[in-house]
């Protein structure tokens, strides 16, 4: 089929999609009032069709949630959440935004073009309502159908690709109809609904998220990314994401966006559940660079994540990588749970935090089959007024026979009114076992920032070298194209914190 | 938590405020300050395993025995005495808490004063443990070291018992003020026999360029429990030394808060804990670094077997003030079987940028290179073992200056070492 014909049909495929989830016109139909009881759960699953079988676990899990209490163990502060303040149902494309770009931030727009977004792709970042954006700089208006235009046909593209190969990669929502029974046999199957206070909000009212399918001895032909980016950008407040890789199969995905995004919500409560069984490996990275709020932190996304996988089979292997460089609050710990014999799990992580920012944020290594290994790697840098807090857990089981652990934590600290702090938790059950944990924190060495002036770099230059250099071990572990994005990105956090 | 223990641990938090009503009019000491502790302990209770503090430690045992006052008639007590090993230097004996001059030495060179203790600034009563210790205590020495004076080394003795076959609970107070330039070495022993709980508080006060070296051996009885809290302020130049050898008891923890009040202060905290059986050992450090170029050094060493479980738990804080600190942690266990268990909480909290702080941690067992090495040698494998571990020790114990002790130490953990065999 050419390539124009693919295109007008799935734009026509959309629109029908469009209408069949029932969006109207009318704002108020779009988005359930304020507050959250059981009639809104039951509201969130009307309005995706869910089977009865969903809508009892969300109700499940809401109840869960009602008796639990809000965690305090992190090193963060907030004013109290009102949970009935706040919308749980709001159907995509209905978010008002501003009319132009002229409305937007101007220090948004400034980061924007720093880190080389294209124009078009700015507005979308921002929030722009589509087909209001005024033509600037010689480029053509950018009308809200073309950004669907391309995201739509490049998924379908990538779709088209991947069900040759036998992989289902699909909004959840979708997945529940299309595949429920392998939703049911593993949603909620390595974080339960109840598994702590977000992830049961998260599981009682979960707008949608990604579902990734490989099946037996499949390598997925491609990095599950470009999609999700631009999908991402209307998923809503409550992600929830299912990778599941059968025996052998293998997936690297990455999620988020190096672009500052701007949003309504400030309370994220994301889960994300990875499966896999024998041989299987997946690789998990996340940029993550929500809006972090103002200088003073005012208006910043509040993110509390659930991420936890688990190498059921022999050999499997999960490793996360993460550069956290937004949100007021970064409350996150992805974990691995190591059942299968000689599984391995990796946790490589980059957390700034700059002005009023705070981010507690670490893993969990939970070794139950033998000679499992994992790999701990995190680079905090506090800068501005913020606060950073490493949280780890090493457990070894019993039967953890062999089992090692390697743990590397360290932090920088630019400026004197930040705080970094490390709270790693080491248990060992098991005398086999092997774990180590070395942390160190620091500032930048006087000798480097003046070796590089000497050579003519710039401070800010020298203190982006410097720190690409602190985190080059988790860097490197990133997908090539985003490693070099992710780069900038730093340089780009800490701008205006040095000197 | 479980409703059950919750309950039980308020059960034993009130049998102790129960103590309290009844011997309040008895009780010595400054009936303001000790009314506050109460109140203290009446809203506090004891800690539960839901705080972050007491995650590895739960109380749970301590709460299935009815602890009584120590009666007044004399213990027999020759037994531990003799017991005790021969350094040379003045003791200060407590038996269940309450102090013997009869078994006691004049001390030349510092001050002391027992009897109803006097509380202080330093109540902390924040601190749960100490809120019951300032409710409860009796007796304590009060040592005070004048400037500038050398005032060698004391030791401080407790023994416990149940000699009268009902478990007592005992709530030592003492404390060390060391005037500018003063030093003295304290040596603490803890021991006794039978079930009893011994919960001592000892404030330390270390002025400018004073040094307080304080060397502990906890080598309670099998069935006793030991909760005993150090809160110490050092002031500039200062140096409060300490090393904490846990040998004994059922259920112990030994909390340590290390205040770094002037500049150039210093604290060492060392520990070894070597476990066995059922035992449970706590070793809880909080170093606060509040002046400018301060510095504390910290080597904590587990030898676990049996079905023993080990904790550390150690954080260094470093206030916004204190530029240029210097901290420096190492935890290191030797899990030698397939049932023991370490729990391991190195913790950092830094505001301050210009400064190097690092730990480390690991978990393992005996090098089987290192073993067959040794074995290839014709060393036999149970003495292999025993170098292993003694060299394993030895970056704990080396740093300890006082030779009695030190010697006094490792024929401690000979002993012990013969026990486990």
């Amino acid at each position: 089929m050419p390539a124009v014909t693919e295109t007008l049909d799935t734009v026509a495929a959309v629109t029908e999609g469009g209408y069949k989830w029932g969006f109207s016109t009318d704002i108020e139909m779009d988005m359930a009032p304020k507050g959250l009881n059981e009639d809104i759960v039951r509201l969130i699953s009307e309005r995706k069709g869910e089977p009865e079988w969903l809508l009892a676990w969300r109700l499940k899990a809401f109840a869960a949630w009602l008796k639990m209490e809000e965690p305090d163990w992190a090193k963060i502060h907030h004013p109290p959440i009102d949970y009935q303040d706040l919308h749980y149902y709001a159907a995509p494309k209905k978010k008002p935004g501003p009319k132009s770009l002229d409305e937007v931030d101007p220090a948004l727009l400034a980061m924007y073009e720093k880190l080389g977004i294209p124009l078009r792709e700015r507005a979308i970042l921002a929030g722009v309502e589509p087909g209001d954006v005024e033509a600037g700089e010689g480029e053509r208006p950018p009308v809200a159908i073309d950004a669907v235009f391309d995201s739509v046909s490049v998924a379908t593209t990538f779709r088209a690709t991947l069900a040759k190969s036998g992989v289902i990669f699909c909004p959840i929502s979708e997945a529940v109809h299309s595949h429920p029974e392998l939703v049911k046999q593993y949603l909620g199957s390595v974080v339960p609904a109840g598994d702590n206070y977000f992830a049961a909000l998260n599981s009682a009212v979960f707008s949608d998220g990604s579902f990734v399918f490989i099946p037996k001895g499949v390598r997925c032909p491609m990095e599950l990314s470009t999609y999700f980016r631009i999908n991402a950008r209307n998923t809503g407040q409550f992600e929830r994401t299912l990778i599941i890789v059968e025996d052998g199969g293998h997936v690297s995905y990455l999620e988020g966006c190096t672009a500052p995004q701007r949003d309504e919500n400030q309370l994220h409560a994301a889960v994300v559940e990875l499966v896999a069984m024998t041989d299987a490996t997946i690789k998990y990275s996340t940029v993550q660079n929500w809006y972090p709020g103002d200088a003073d932190g005012k208006g910043g996304i509040y993110n509390f994540v659930t991420k936890r996988g688990v190498c059921r089979g022999a050999r499997s292997k999960i490793s996360w990588t993460q550069v956290e460089t937004g949100s007021a609050i970064t409350w996150k710990y992805p974990s691995c749970i190591l059942q299968g014999d000689d599984s391995v799990g990796e946790f490589y992580s980059v957390a700034v935090t700059t002005n009023r920012q705070q981010a507690d944020t670490g893993t969990k290594m939970i070794h139950i089959g033998k000679r499992s290994k994992s790999t701990i790697v995190s680079k905090g840098i506090s800068a501005g007024r913020s606060d950073n807090t490493y949280r780890g857990l090493v457990r070894i089981m019993k039967g953890a026979d062999g089992a090692r652990n390697f743990t590397q934590c360290d932090s920088l600290l630019i400026g004197d009114q930040c705080g970094a702090h490390t709270v790693p938790y080491i248990e060992s059950r098991n005398p086999t076992a092997k774990t180590e944990h070395e942390a160190t924190t620091s500032k930048i060495a006087d000798d480097q920032l003046f070796y590089c002036r000497q050579r003519g770099l710039s401070q800010e230059d020298a203190v982006g070298l410097i720190v690409n250099g602190f985190c080059k071990d988790v860097l490197k572990e990133l997908p090539m194209e985003f490693a070099v994005e992710a780069q900038k990105l730093l340089a780009v956090s800490l701008e205006g914190s040095v000197g | 938590m479980n409703a059950v223990s919750q309950t039980s641990l308020q059960a034993a938090a009130a049998s102790f405020r129960a103590r309290y009503e009844g011997l309040k009019e008895r009780l010595g000491g400054d009936s303001i300050q000790r009314a506050e502790a109460a109140d203290a302990f009446a809203h506090q209770g004891l800690p539960g395993p839901r705080e972050e503090a007491w995650r590895y430690t739960v109380l749970r045992p301590l709460t299935e025995v009815a602890f009584h006052e120590p009666v007044v008639l004399l213990s027999d007590c020759a037994a531990g005495l003799a017991a005790l090993p021969d350094l040379g230097m003045p003791r200060l004996v407590f038996i269940d808490g309450r102090f013997r001059a009869d078994l006691s030495d004049a001390v030349t060179g510092a001050e002391v004063r027992t009897g109803a203790p006097a509380f202080g600034p330093s109540v902390a009563l924040g601190e749960k443990m100490v809120a019951l210790n300032a409710m409860l205590a009796e007796d304590g020495a009060a040592i005070t070291v004048a400037p500038g004076v050398d005032a060698g080394a004391v030791m401080l003795v407790s023994l416990g018992s149940d000699a009268h076959g009902v478990p007592v609970s005992f709530h030592p107070r003492h404390s060390v003020v060391l005037g500018k330039g003063a030093r003295l070495t304290l040596v603490e022993i803890n021991a006794g026999t039978g079930v009893y709980f011994n919960n001592p508080v000892l404030v330390a006060e270390v002025a400018e360029d004073a040094t307080l070296v304080h060397l502990r051996m906890q080598q309670e009885a099998a069935g006793a429990f030991h909760l005993s809290t150090v809160l110490a302020e050092v002031g500039a130049r200062g140096t409060y030394d300490s090393f904490s050898l846990a040998l004994g008891g059922r259920l112990s923890r030994v909390e340590v808060h290390a205040t770094l009040l002037g500049e150039k202060a210093m604290a060492h905290l060392n520990a070894a804990q070597l476990l066995g059986g059922s035992q449970h050992s706590d070793f809880t450090t909080i170093v606060r670094h509040h002046a400018p170029a301060t510095a504390s050094r910290q080597t904590v060493k587990n030898v676990l077997t049996g079905r023993s479980k080990g904790v550390f738990q150690g954080k260094i804080e470093v206030a916004r003030i204190a530029q240029k600190t210097d901290g420096y942690q190492m935890n290191q266990t030797l899990l030698l079987s397939g049932d023991a268990e370490i729990d391991s909480k190195p913790q950092l909290e830094i505001y301050a940028d210009d400064v190097k702080c690092s730990h480390g941690a690991t978990v393992g067992e005996l090098d089987a290179d290192q073993l067959f090495y040794l074995r290839s040698r014709g060393v036999p494998a149970e003495q292999a073992r025993n170098l292993l571990v003694r060299a394993f020790l030895s970056e704990a114990l080396d740093p300890i200056a006082h030779e009695g002790a030190r010697a006094a130490m490792e024929a401690a953990i000979a002993a012990w070492w013969e026990r486990q065999a």
